[in-house]
Protein backbone atom coordinates (compact mmCIF):
# COMPACT_ATOMS: atom_id res chain seq x y z
CA UNK A 1 0.00 0.00 0.00
CA UNK A 2 1.38 3.34 -1.00
CA UNK A 3 1.88 5.96 1.69
CA UNK A 4 0.51 9.43 2.13
CA UNK A 5 3.27 11.92 2.87
CA UNK A 6 3.10 15.24 4.68
CA UNK A 7 6.08 17.55 4.17
CA UNK A 8 6.94 20.77 5.98
CA UNK A 9 8.14 23.87 4.09
CA UNK A 10 9.31 26.82 6.15
CA UNK A 11 9.81 30.19 4.50
CA UNK A 12 13.09 31.65 5.75
CA UNK A 13 15.52 34.43 4.84
CA UNK A 14 17.53 33.09 1.91
CA UNK A 15 20.73 31.37 3.04
CA UNK A 16 22.89 33.68 0.94
CA UNK A 17 21.55 36.89 2.51
CA UNK A 18 23.71 38.63 5.09
CA UNK A 19 21.37 38.94 8.07
CA UNK A 20 21.19 42.28 9.89
CA UNK A 21 20.02 42.84 13.45
CA UNK A 22 17.39 45.59 13.95
CA UNK A 23 18.70 48.69 15.75
CA UNK A 24 16.01 48.30 18.45
CA UNK A 25 17.28 44.76 19.15
CA UNK A 26 13.87 43.13 18.75
CA UNK A 27 14.87 40.82 15.91
CA UNK A 28 16.48 40.81 12.49
CA UNK A 29 15.52 42.84 9.43
CA UNK A 30 13.09 40.83 7.27
CA UNK A 31 11.36 43.55 5.21
CA UNK A 32 12.57 43.70 1.62
CA UNK A 33 14.88 40.74 2.20
CA UNK A 34 14.94 37.76 -0.16
CA UNK A 35 13.22 34.69 1.30
CA UNK A 36 13.31 31.07 0.14
CA UNK A 37 12.30 27.63 1.28
CA UNK A 38 14.45 26.40 4.18
CA UNK A 39 17.20 24.32 2.45
CA UNK A 40 16.61 21.28 4.68
CA UNK A 41 12.89 21.42 3.83
CA UNK A 42 13.80 21.37 0.14
CA UNK A 43 15.61 18.11 0.85
CA UNK A 44 12.49 16.84 2.64
CA UNK A 45 10.26 17.71 -0.33
CA UNK A 46 12.74 16.13 -2.75
CA UNK A 47 12.77 12.91 -0.73
CA UNK A 48 8.98 12.72 -0.78
CA UNK A 49 9.00 13.26 -4.54
CA UNK A 50 11.59 10.53 -5.02
CA UNK A 51 9.53 8.15 -2.87
CA UNK A 52 6.55 8.96 -5.06
CA UNK A 53 8.60 8.24 -8.19
CA UNK A 54 9.48 4.88 -6.62
CA UNK A 55 5.74 4.29 -5.98
CA UNK A 56 6.33 4.10 -2.23
CA UNK A 57 4.35 7.31 -1.73
CA UNK A 58 0.99 7.96 -3.40
CA UNK A 59 0.32 11.58 -2.50
CA UNK A 60 2.39 14.47 -1.17
CA UNK A 61 0.85 17.27 0.87
CA UNK A 62 3.07 20.29 1.52
CA UNK A 63 2.44 22.44 4.61
CA UNK A 64 3.69 25.89 5.50
CA UNK A 65 2.80 27.93 8.59
CA UNK A 66 3.12 31.70 8.60
CA UNK A 67 2.15 34.89 6.78
CA UNK A 68 0.57 35.07 3.30
CA UNK A 69 3.94 34.91 1.51
CA UNK A 70 4.28 31.28 2.61
CA UNK A 71 2.04 30.46 -0.35
CA UNK A 72 4.98 31.21 -2.67
CA UNK A 73 7.01 28.63 -0.75
CA UNK A 74 4.17 26.13 -1.16
CA UNK A 75 4.03 26.81 -4.92
CA UNK A 76 7.74 25.98 -5.06
CA UNK A 77 7.07 22.69 -3.25
CA UNK A 78 4.30 21.88 -5.71
CA UNK A 79 6.54 22.80 -8.65
CA UNK A 80 9.03 20.27 -7.26
CA UNK A 81 6.32 17.60 -7.21
CA UNK A 82 4.02 17.98 -4.19
CA UNK A 83 0.40 17.27 -5.16
CA UNK A 84 -1.35 19.78 -2.95
CA UNK A 85 -0.67 22.26 -0.23
CA UNK A 86 -2.05 23.55 3.04
CA UNK A 87 -1.25 27.05 4.21
CA UNK A 88 -1.78 27.53 7.93
CA UNK A 89 -2.17 31.28 8.21
CA UNK A 90 -0.43 32.88 11.15
CA UNK A 91 -0.43 36.67 11.12
CA UNK A 92 2.69 38.60 11.87
CA UNK A 93 2.49 39.52 15.59
CA UNK A 94 1.75 35.92 16.55
CA UNK A 95 4.32 34.61 14.09
CA UNK A 96 7.09 36.37 15.99
CA UNK A 97 6.70 34.27 19.13
CA UNK A 98 5.90 31.05 17.30
CA UNK A 99 8.07 28.13 18.40
CA UNK A 100 8.66 24.63 17.04
CA UNK A 101 6.26 23.31 19.73
CA UNK A 102 3.39 25.17 18.02
CA UNK A 103 4.39 24.02 14.53
CA UNK A 104 4.75 20.44 15.79
CA UNK A 105 1.20 20.54 17.21
CA UNK A 106 -0.09 21.84 13.88
CA UNK A 107 1.84 19.17 11.94
CA UNK A 108 0.61 16.42 14.26
CA UNK A 109 -3.02 17.51 13.86
CA UNK A 110 -2.68 17.74 10.07
CA UNK A 111 -0.97 14.34 9.92
CA UNK A 112 -3.98 12.85 11.68
CA UNK A 113 -6.59 14.76 9.66
CA UNK A 114 -4.88 13.99 6.36
CA UNK A 115 -4.30 10.33 7.32
CA UNK A 116 -0.59 10.69 6.62
CA UNK A 117 1.67 7.64 7.00
CA UNK A 118 4.92 9.55 6.88
CA UNK A 119 5.85 13.10 7.83
CA UNK A 120 9.11 14.40 6.36
CA UNK A 121 10.62 17.61 7.71
CA UNK A 122 13.96 19.38 7.43
CA UNK A 123 16.22 18.67 10.41
CA UNK A 124 16.53 22.35 11.25
CA UNK A 125 15.49 25.74 9.94
CA UNK A 126 18.38 28.03 9.09
CA UNK A 127 16.75 31.04 10.77
CA UNK A 128 16.11 29.92 14.36
CA UNK A 129 18.47 26.89 14.16
CA UNK A 130 16.22 25.02 16.62
CA UNK A 131 16.27 21.44 15.30
CA UNK A 132 13.15 20.41 17.24
CA UNK A 133 10.04 20.22 15.06
CA UNK A 134 10.37 16.63 13.77
CA UNK A 135 11.16 15.19 17.21
CA UNK A 136 8.22 17.04 18.78
CA UNK A 137 5.80 16.12 15.99
CA UNK A 138 6.72 12.45 16.50
CA UNK A 139 6.17 12.83 20.26
CA UNK A 140 2.73 14.41 19.86
CA UNK A 141 1.69 11.59 17.51
CA UNK A 142 3.41 8.86 19.55
CA UNK A 143 5.12 7.83 16.32
CA UNK A 144 8.75 6.76 16.01
CA UNK A 145 11.28 9.30 14.76
CA UNK A 146 14.08 8.85 12.24
CA UNK A 147 15.91 12.12 12.61
CA UNK A 148 19.01 13.45 10.77
CA UNK A 149 18.34 10.91 8.02
CA UNK A 150 20.86 10.45 5.23
CA UNK A 151 19.13 7.45 3.63
CA UNK A 152 15.68 5.93 3.92
CA UNK A 153 14.37 2.68 2.44
CA UNK A 154 10.98 1.08 2.76
CA UNK A 155 11.28 -2.45 4.12
CA UNK A 156 8.24 -4.52 5.01
CA UNK A 157 5.85 -2.43 7.09
CA UNK A 158 8.55 0.01 8.16
CA UNK A 159 11.51 2.10 7.10
CA UNK A 160 15.21 1.51 7.45
CA UNK A 161 16.80 4.85 8.25
CA UNK A 162 20.48 5.69 8.12
CA UNK A 163 21.17 8.60 10.46
CA UNK A 164 23.99 11.12 10.75
CA UNK A 165 25.35 10.96 14.30
CA UNK A 166 28.48 12.33 15.95
CA UNK A 167 31.41 10.31 14.70
CA UNK A 168 29.67 8.43 11.91
CA UNK A 169 26.43 6.81 10.86
CA UNK A 170 23.74 4.80 12.59
CA UNK A 171 21.07 2.54 11.13
CA UNK A 172 17.70 2.10 12.81
CA UNK A 173 14.34 0.67 11.81
CA UNK A 174 11.14 2.55 12.45
CA UNK A 175 7.60 1.28 12.12
CA UNK A 176 5.15 3.22 9.99
CA UNK A 177 3.59 5.70 10.52
CA UNK A 178 6.76 7.66 11.31
CA UNK A 179 8.35 11.09 11.29
CA UNK A 180 11.60 11.63 9.39
CA UNK A 181 13.92 14.64 9.46
CA UNK A 182 16.17 15.25 6.48
CA UNK A 183 19.89 15.83 6.84
CA UNK A 184 22.19 17.29 4.23
CA UNK A 185 23.19 14.11 2.45
CA UNK A 186 19.73 12.58 2.02
CA UNK A 187 19.56 13.86 -1.56
CA UNK A 188 20.20 16.83 -3.81
CA UNK A 189 16.97 18.74 -4.43
CA UNK A 190 15.91 19.31 -8.04
CA UNK A 191 15.23 22.70 -9.55
CA UNK A 192 11.63 23.36 -10.51
CA UNK A 193 11.29 23.55 -14.29
CA UNK A 194 9.20 26.26 -15.95
CA UNK A 195 6.43 23.86 -17.10
CA UNK A 196 6.24 22.48 -13.57
CA UNK A 197 6.08 25.97 -12.11
CA UNK A 198 3.13 26.67 -14.44
CA UNK A 199 1.45 23.39 -13.47
CA UNK A 200 1.95 24.14 -9.77
CA UNK A 201 -0.18 27.27 -10.09
CA UNK A 202 -3.20 25.05 -10.79
CA UNK A 203 -2.64 22.60 -7.93
CA UNK A 204 -4.99 22.92 -4.93
CA UNK A 205 -3.90 25.12 -2.03
CA UNK A 206 -6.05 25.00 1.11
CA UNK A 207 -6.03 27.64 3.80
CA UNK A 208 -6.48 26.90 7.48
CA UNK A 209 -6.03 28.76 10.73
CA UNK A 210 -4.51 27.45 13.98
CA UNK A 211 -8.01 27.83 15.48
CA UNK A 212 -9.41 25.45 12.82
CA UNK A 213 -6.87 22.92 14.03
CA UNK A 214 -7.44 23.62 17.71
CA UNK A 215 -3.82 24.61 18.34
CA UNK A 216 -3.11 27.23 21.00
CA UNK A 217 -0.32 29.61 19.98
CA UNK A 218 0.31 31.03 23.44
CA UNK A 219 3.95 32.22 23.54
CA UNK A 220 6.28 29.96 25.51
CA UNK A 221 9.22 32.32 25.50
CA UNK A 222 9.80 36.02 25.82
CA UNK A 223 12.48 37.45 23.56
CA UNK A 224 14.44 39.95 25.63
CA UNK A 225 16.90 41.01 22.94
CA UNK A 226 18.46 40.07 19.63
CA UNK A 227 21.95 41.46 19.24
CA UNK A 228 24.98 41.31 16.99
CA UNK A 229 27.48 38.65 18.02
CA UNK A 230 30.78 39.89 19.42
CA UNK A 231 32.97 40.92 16.51
CA UNK A 232 36.16 39.02 16.04
CA UNK A 233 38.97 41.27 14.96
CA UNK A 234 41.03 40.08 12.07
CA UNK A 235 44.68 39.79 12.86
CA UNK A 236 47.68 40.05 10.65
CA UNK A 237 48.75 38.38 7.47
CA UNK A 238 52.01 36.50 7.66
CA UNK A 239 54.55 36.48 4.86
CA UNK A 240 55.39 32.78 4.77
CA UNK A 241 55.29 29.45 6.55
CA UNK A 242 58.33 30.31 8.67
CA UNK A 243 56.66 33.40 10.07
CA UNK A 244 53.43 31.45 10.66
CA UNK A 245 55.28 28.79 12.65
CA UNK A 246 57.24 31.27 14.72
CA UNK A 247 54.12 33.28 15.52
CA UNK A 248 52.25 30.12 16.57
CA UNK A 249 55.22 29.10 18.70
CA UNK A 250 55.27 32.51 20.37
CA UNK A 251 51.58 32.10 21.18
CA UNK A 252 52.27 28.67 22.62
CA UNK A 253 49.87 27.02 20.20
CA UNK A 254 52.35 24.53 18.74
CA UNK B 1 14.59 23.06 42.96
CA UNK B 2 16.74 20.55 41.14
CA UNK B 3 18.28 19.93 37.74
CA UNK B 4 18.46 16.68 35.83
CA UNK B 5 21.38 16.12 33.46
CA UNK B 6 20.94 13.31 30.96
CA UNK B 7 24.33 11.70 30.56
CA UNK B 8 25.71 10.86 27.14
CA UNK B 9 28.03 7.88 27.18
CA UNK B 10 28.88 4.67 25.36
CA UNK B 11 28.21 2.48 28.46
CA UNK B 12 31.94 2.16 29.14
CA UNK B 13 32.74 5.85 29.50
CA UNK B 14 31.20 9.30 29.56
CA UNK B 15 31.26 11.55 26.50
CA UNK B 16 33.09 14.76 27.30
CA UNK B 17 30.02 16.89 26.48
CA UNK B 18 28.30 15.37 29.55
CA UNK B 19 30.82 17.19 31.74
CA UNK B 20 30.06 20.47 29.95
CA UNK B 21 26.34 19.86 30.54
CA UNK B 22 27.01 19.27 34.24
CA UNK B 23 29.08 22.49 34.21
CA UNK B 24 26.02 24.31 32.86
CA UNK B 25 23.80 22.67 35.49
CA UNK B 26 26.20 23.75 38.25
CA UNK B 27 25.91 27.29 36.90
CA UNK B 28 22.14 27.24 37.38
CA UNK B 29 22.93 26.37 40.97
CA UNK B 30 20.28 23.85 41.95
CA UNK B 31 20.97 20.34 43.18
CA UNK B 32 22.21 18.23 40.25
CA UNK B 33 21.01 14.71 39.51
CA UNK B 34 22.40 12.73 36.57
CA UNK B 35 20.54 10.05 34.71
CA UNK B 36 22.53 7.28 33.05
CA UNK B 37 20.51 5.15 30.67
CA UNK B 38 22.17 2.26 28.93
CA UNK B 39 22.91 -1.43 28.79
CA UNK B 40 25.79 -2.55 31.03
CA UNK B 41 26.46 1.07 31.82
CA UNK B 42 27.75 0.73 35.40
CA UNK B 43 31.22 1.99 34.41
CA UNK B 44 29.80 5.23 33.02
CA UNK B 45 27.63 5.59 36.13
CA UNK B 46 30.62 5.10 38.45
CA UNK B 47 32.51 7.84 36.62
CA UNK B 48 29.60 10.20 37.15
CA UNK B 49 29.57 9.76 40.93
CA UNK B 50 33.02 11.38 41.00
CA UNK B 51 32.07 14.49 39.02
CA UNK B 52 32.05 17.74 40.93
CA UNK B 53 28.56 18.97 41.80
CA UNK B 54 26.70 15.71 41.13
CA UNK B 55 24.56 14.76 44.13
CA UNK B 56 22.77 11.74 42.79
CA UNK B 57 23.27 9.36 39.89
CA UNK B 58 20.16 7.55 38.68
CA UNK B 59 20.98 4.40 36.76
CA UNK B 60 18.70 2.61 34.32
CA UNK B 61 20.54 -0.48 33.11
CA UNK B 62 18.48 -2.53 30.68
CA UNK B 63 19.12 -4.36 27.42
CA UNK B 64 16.16 -2.44 25.96
CA UNK B 65 18.33 0.68 25.93
CA UNK B 66 20.79 -0.65 23.37
CA UNK B 67 21.25 2.03 20.72
CA UNK B 68 19.78 4.74 23.02
CA UNK B 69 16.51 4.98 21.07
CA UNK B 70 14.54 8.13 22.00
CA UNK B 71 11.26 6.15 21.84
CA UNK B 72 12.50 4.07 24.80
CA UNK B 73 14.53 6.69 26.69
CA UNK B 74 11.71 9.25 26.77
CA UNK B 75 9.27 7.24 28.96
CA UNK B 76 12.05 6.56 31.47
CA UNK B 77 13.02 10.24 31.62
CA UNK B 78 9.36 11.14 32.15
CA UNK B 79 9.07 8.56 34.93
CA UNK B 80 12.18 9.99 36.63
CA UNK B 81 10.79 13.48 36.30
CA UNK B 82 7.52 12.37 37.87
CA UNK B 83 9.49 10.95 40.77
CA UNK B 84 11.66 14.01 41.47
CA UNK B 85 9.94 17.01 39.82
CA UNK B 86 12.96 18.67 38.24
CA UNK B 87 12.88 22.37 37.32
CA UNK B 88 15.53 21.92 34.61
CA UNK B 89 16.32 19.03 32.29
CA UNK B 90 19.64 19.40 30.47
CA UNK B 91 21.67 17.47 27.91
CA UNK B 92 24.55 18.33 25.62
CA UNK B 93 23.64 19.75 22.20
CA UNK B 94 25.00 16.73 20.33
CA UNK B 95 23.20 14.42 17.89
CA UNK B 96 22.12 12.44 20.97
CA UNK B 97 20.81 15.39 22.98
CA UNK B 98 19.22 17.14 20.03
CA UNK B 99 17.43 13.98 18.96
CA UNK B 100 16.12 13.18 22.42
CA UNK B 101 15.28 16.38 24.34
CA UNK B 102 12.57 17.82 22.04
CA UNK B 103 10.71 14.51 22.31
CA UNK B 104 10.86 14.73 26.11
CA UNK B 105 9.84 18.42 26.08
CA UNK B 106 6.83 17.74 23.84
CA UNK B 107 5.62 15.07 26.26
CA UNK B 108 5.88 17.62 29.09
CA UNK B 109 4.17 20.22 26.88
CA UNK B 110 7.05 22.67 27.22
CA UNK B 111 9.08 24.50 24.59
CA UNK B 112 12.72 23.36 24.70
CA UNK B 113 15.67 25.68 24.11
CA UNK B 114 18.34 24.33 21.75
CA UNK B 115 22.04 24.98 21.77
CA UNK B 116 22.17 27.31 24.78
CA UNK B 117 25.44 29.29 24.92
CA UNK B 118 24.82 31.29 28.10
CA UNK B 119 22.83 31.11 31.33
CA UNK B 120 21.87 34.52 32.75
CA UNK B 121 19.62 33.20 35.48
CA UNK B 122 17.50 30.11 36.02
CA UNK B 123 14.99 31.14 33.36
CA UNK B 124 16.99 33.44 31.06
CA UNK B 125 19.29 32.01 28.43
CA UNK B 126 21.25 33.07 25.36
CA UNK B 127 21.55 31.19 22.10
CA UNK B 128 22.60 32.01 18.57
CA UNK B 129 20.26 32.24 15.60
CA UNK B 130 20.91 32.68 11.86
CA UNK B 131 24.13 30.66 11.89
CA UNK B 132 25.59 32.71 14.71
CA UNK B 133 24.86 36.05 13.02
CA UNK B 134 22.66 37.12 15.90
CA UNK B 135 22.51 36.30 19.59
CA UNK B 136 19.09 35.98 21.21
CA UNK B 137 18.44 36.42 24.91
CA UNK B 138 15.19 34.79 25.91
CA UNK B 139 13.15 34.08 28.99
CA UNK B 140 11.42 30.71 29.20
CA UNK B 141 7.89 31.03 30.57
CA UNK B 142 7.22 27.28 30.87
CA UNK B 143 7.58 25.85 34.39
CA UNK B 144 10.08 23.17 33.35
CA UNK B 145 13.13 24.31 31.41
CA UNK B 146 14.38 21.76 28.88
CA UNK B 147 17.77 22.82 27.52
CA UNK B 148 20.41 21.43 25.22
CA UNK B 149 23.70 23.20 25.88
CA UNK B 150 26.60 23.83 23.54
CA UNK B 151 29.63 21.98 24.87
CA UNK B 152 32.16 24.64 23.90
CA UNK B 153 30.27 27.35 25.79
CA UNK B 154 30.43 25.79 29.25
CA UNK B 155 33.45 24.74 31.24
CA UNK B 156 33.55 21.03 31.93
CA UNK B 157 32.76 19.99 35.51
CA UNK B 158 35.86 18.50 37.13
CA UNK B 159 36.17 14.76 37.53
CA UNK B 160 37.25 13.83 41.04
CA UNK B 161 36.10 15.37 44.27
CA UNK B 162 32.45 14.53 43.67
CA UNK B 163 30.57 12.08 45.85
CA UNK B 164 27.29 11.36 44.09
CA UNK B 165 25.09 8.56 45.38
CA UNK B 166 24.08 5.78 43.03
CA UNK B 167 20.39 5.03 42.87
CA UNK B 168 18.27 2.79 40.65
CA UNK B 169 16.04 4.72 38.25
CA UNK B 170 12.29 4.15 38.04
CA UNK B 171 11.38 0.62 36.99
CA UNK B 172 9.16 0.02 34.01
CA UNK B 173 8.65 -1.68 30.69
CA UNK B 174 10.65 0.43 28.29
CA UNK B 175 10.96 -1.92 25.35
CA UNK B 176 8.59 -1.09 22.51
CA UNK B 177 8.46 -1.97 18.85
CA UNK B 178 8.17 1.56 17.46
CA UNK B 179 11.83 1.54 16.55
CA UNK B 180 14.81 -0.78 16.76
CA UNK B 181 18.54 -0.34 16.64
CA UNK B 182 20.40 -2.03 13.79
CA UNK B 183 24.01 -0.83 13.82
CA UNK B 184 26.46 2.00 14.20
CA UNK B 185 29.35 2.64 11.88
CA UNK B 186 31.69 5.02 13.60
CA UNK B 187 34.61 6.39 11.67
CA UNK B 188 37.70 4.77 13.19
CA UNK B 189 40.28 7.35 14.00
CA UNK B 190 43.18 7.72 16.38
CA UNK B 191 42.86 11.47 16.13
CA UNK B 192 41.12 13.41 18.89
CA UNK B 193 37.41 13.98 18.57
CA UNK B 194 36.62 17.29 16.86
CA UNK B 195 34.57 18.93 19.58
CA UNK B 196 37.12 18.27 22.32
CA UNK B 197 40.40 18.54 20.36
CA UNK B 198 42.85 21.29 21.38
CA UNK B 199 43.81 21.80 17.75
CA UNK B 200 41.60 21.36 14.70
CA UNK B 201 42.69 21.45 11.06
CA UNK B 202 39.88 21.76 8.53
CA UNK B 203 39.90 21.53 4.76
CA UNK B 204 37.52 23.14 2.30
CA UNK B 205 36.71 23.05 -1.38
CA UNK B 206 40.27 24.22 -2.07
CA UNK B 207 41.50 20.73 -1.16
CA UNK B 208 40.21 19.64 -4.62
CA UNK B 209 39.57 16.00 -3.67
CA UNK B 210 39.38 13.57 -0.77
CA UNK B 211 42.86 12.12 -1.35
CA UNK B 212 44.43 15.50 -0.73
CA UNK B 213 43.08 15.44 2.84
CA UNK B 214 46.14 13.21 3.48
CA UNK B 215 48.13 16.45 3.59
CA UNK B 216 45.99 17.58 6.52
CA UNK B 217 46.12 14.20 8.28
CA UNK B 218 49.93 14.26 8.28
CA UNK B 219 50.07 17.71 9.84
CA UNK B 220 47.24 16.84 12.23
CA UNK B 221 49.09 13.78 13.52
CA UNK B 222 52.18 15.88 14.24
CA UNK B 223 50.13 18.44 16.15
CA UNK B 224 47.79 15.96 17.86
CA UNK B 225 44.93 17.66 16.03
CA UNK B 226 41.46 16.63 14.97
CA UNK B 227 40.50 17.00 11.31
CA UNK B 228 37.35 18.75 10.12
CA UNK B 229 35.90 20.08 6.89
CA UNK B 230 33.64 22.77 5.52
CA UNK B 231 30.19 21.95 4.21
CA UNK B 232 31.49 22.62 0.69
CA UNK B 233 34.05 19.82 1.11
CA UNK B 234 31.36 17.48 2.42
CA UNK B 235 28.94 18.44 -0.38
CA UNK B 236 31.66 17.77 -2.94
CA UNK B 237 32.08 14.28 -1.43
CA UNK B 238 35.71 14.75 -0.30
CA UNK B 239 35.01 13.56 3.24
CA UNK B 240 32.12 12.24 5.31
CA UNK B 241 29.54 14.46 6.97
CA UNK B 242 30.65 13.73 10.53
CA UNK B 243 33.70 15.93 9.83
CA UNK B 244 31.53 18.93 9.01
CA UNK B 245 32.20 22.06 11.06
CA UNK B 246 29.53 24.75 10.85
CA UNK B 247 25.94 25.82 11.42
CA UNK B 248 24.49 22.41 10.69
CA UNK B 249 27.55 20.38 11.58
CA UNK B 250 29.75 20.48 14.64
CA UNK B 251 30.56 23.56 16.69
CA UNK B 252 34.20 23.65 17.75
CA UNK B 253 36.23 26.11 19.81
CA UNK B 254 39.77 24.73 20.06
CA UNK B 255 42.87 26.65 21.10
CA UNK B 256 44.11 26.53 17.52
CA UNK B 257 41.97 26.24 14.38
CA UNK B 258 43.71 25.98 11.02
CA UNK B 259 41.41 26.56 8.03
CA UNK B 260 42.96 25.27 4.82
CA UNK B 261 41.43 26.10 1.45
CA UNK B 262 38.25 27.33 3.14
CA UNK B 263 36.73 30.55 1.83
CA UNK B 264 34.82 31.23 5.05
CA UNK B 265 31.09 31.16 4.33
CA UNK B 266 29.02 32.44 7.27
CA UNK B 267 27.70 28.92 7.82
CA UNK B 268 31.27 27.69 8.39
CA UNK B 269 32.28 30.63 10.58
CA UNK B 270 29.30 29.81 12.82
CA UNK B 271 31.01 26.56 13.72
CA UNK B 272 34.52 27.79 14.55
CA UNK B 273 34.69 31.50 15.27
CA UNK B 274 35.00 31.00 19.02
CA UNK B 275 38.37 29.28 18.51
CA UNK B 276 41.16 31.00 20.46
CA UNK B 277 43.60 31.34 17.55
CA UNK B 278 42.46 31.04 13.95
CA UNK B 279 44.91 30.44 11.13
CA UNK B 280 43.77 30.66 7.51
CA UNK B 281 45.72 29.33 4.55
CA UNK B 282 44.12 30.31 1.25
CA UNK B 283 45.44 31.48 -2.08
CA UNK B 284 42.66 34.06 -2.49
CA UNK B 285 43.61 37.18 -0.49
CA UNK B 286 39.98 38.34 -0.65
CA UNK B 287 38.57 35.18 0.99
CA UNK B 288 36.22 36.13 3.88
CA UNK B 289 38.03 33.70 6.19
CA UNK B 290 40.85 36.28 6.48
CA UNK B 291 38.38 38.67 8.16
CA UNK B 292 38.25 36.39 11.22
CA UNK B 293 41.74 34.88 11.09
CA UNK B 294 44.37 35.95 13.62
CA UNK B 295 47.10 34.76 11.31
CA UNK B 296 46.47 34.66 7.57
CA UNK B 297 48.78 33.12 5.02
CA UNK B 298 48.00 33.89 1.38
CA UNK B 299 49.55 30.90 -0.32
CA UNK B 300 48.95 27.79 -2.40
CA UNK B 301 47.93 25.21 0.18
CA UNK B 302 49.56 22.40 -1.81
CA UNK B 303 52.93 24.07 -1.18
CA UNK B 304 52.30 25.67 2.21
CA UNK B 305 50.85 22.66 4.05
CA UNK B 306 53.64 20.18 3.15
CA UNK B 307 56.22 22.87 3.99
CA UNK B 308 54.56 23.43 7.34
CA UNK B 309 54.50 19.68 8.00
CA UNK B 310 58.23 19.39 7.24
CA UNK B 311 59.13 22.35 9.41
CA UNK B 312 56.99 21.27 12.35
CA UNK B 313 58.50 17.79 12.06
CA UNK B 314 62.03 19.28 12.14
CA UNK B 315 61.05 21.44 15.08
CA UNK B 316 59.71 18.49 17.08
CA UNK B 317 62.66 16.16 16.43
Amino acid sequence: MALRALVGCKRVIDYAVRVRVKPDKTGVVTDGVKHSMNPFDEIAVEEAVRLKEKKVVSEIIAVSCGPAQCQETLRTAMAMGADKAIHVEIPSPQYETLQPIHIAKIMAKLATDQKADIVILGKQAIDDDCNQTAQMTAAFLDWPQGVFASKIDKEGDGLTVMREIDGGLETIKVKLPAVISADLRLNEPRYATLPNIMKAKKKPLDKKTPADLGVDLKPRIQVLSVEDPPVREAGAKVADVDELISRLKALGRI
Amino acid sequence: KSTLVIAEHDNASLKSITLNAIGAANKIGHEVTCLVIGSNCSKAADQLTKVEGVKKVLVADNAAFEGFLPERLTPLILASHKQFNFTHIIAGASAFGKGLLPRVAAKLDVSPVSDVIGIKDEETFTRTIYAGNAVMTLKVTDAIKVLSVRGTSFEAAKVGGGSGALEKAADGEYKNDLSSFVKQELAKSDRPELTSAKTVISGGRGMKNGDNFKLLYELADLLGAGVGASRAAVDAGFVSNDLQVGQTGKIVAPELYIAVGISGAIQHLAGMKDSKTIVAINKDPEAPIFAVADLGLVADLFKAVPEMTEKVKAMKS
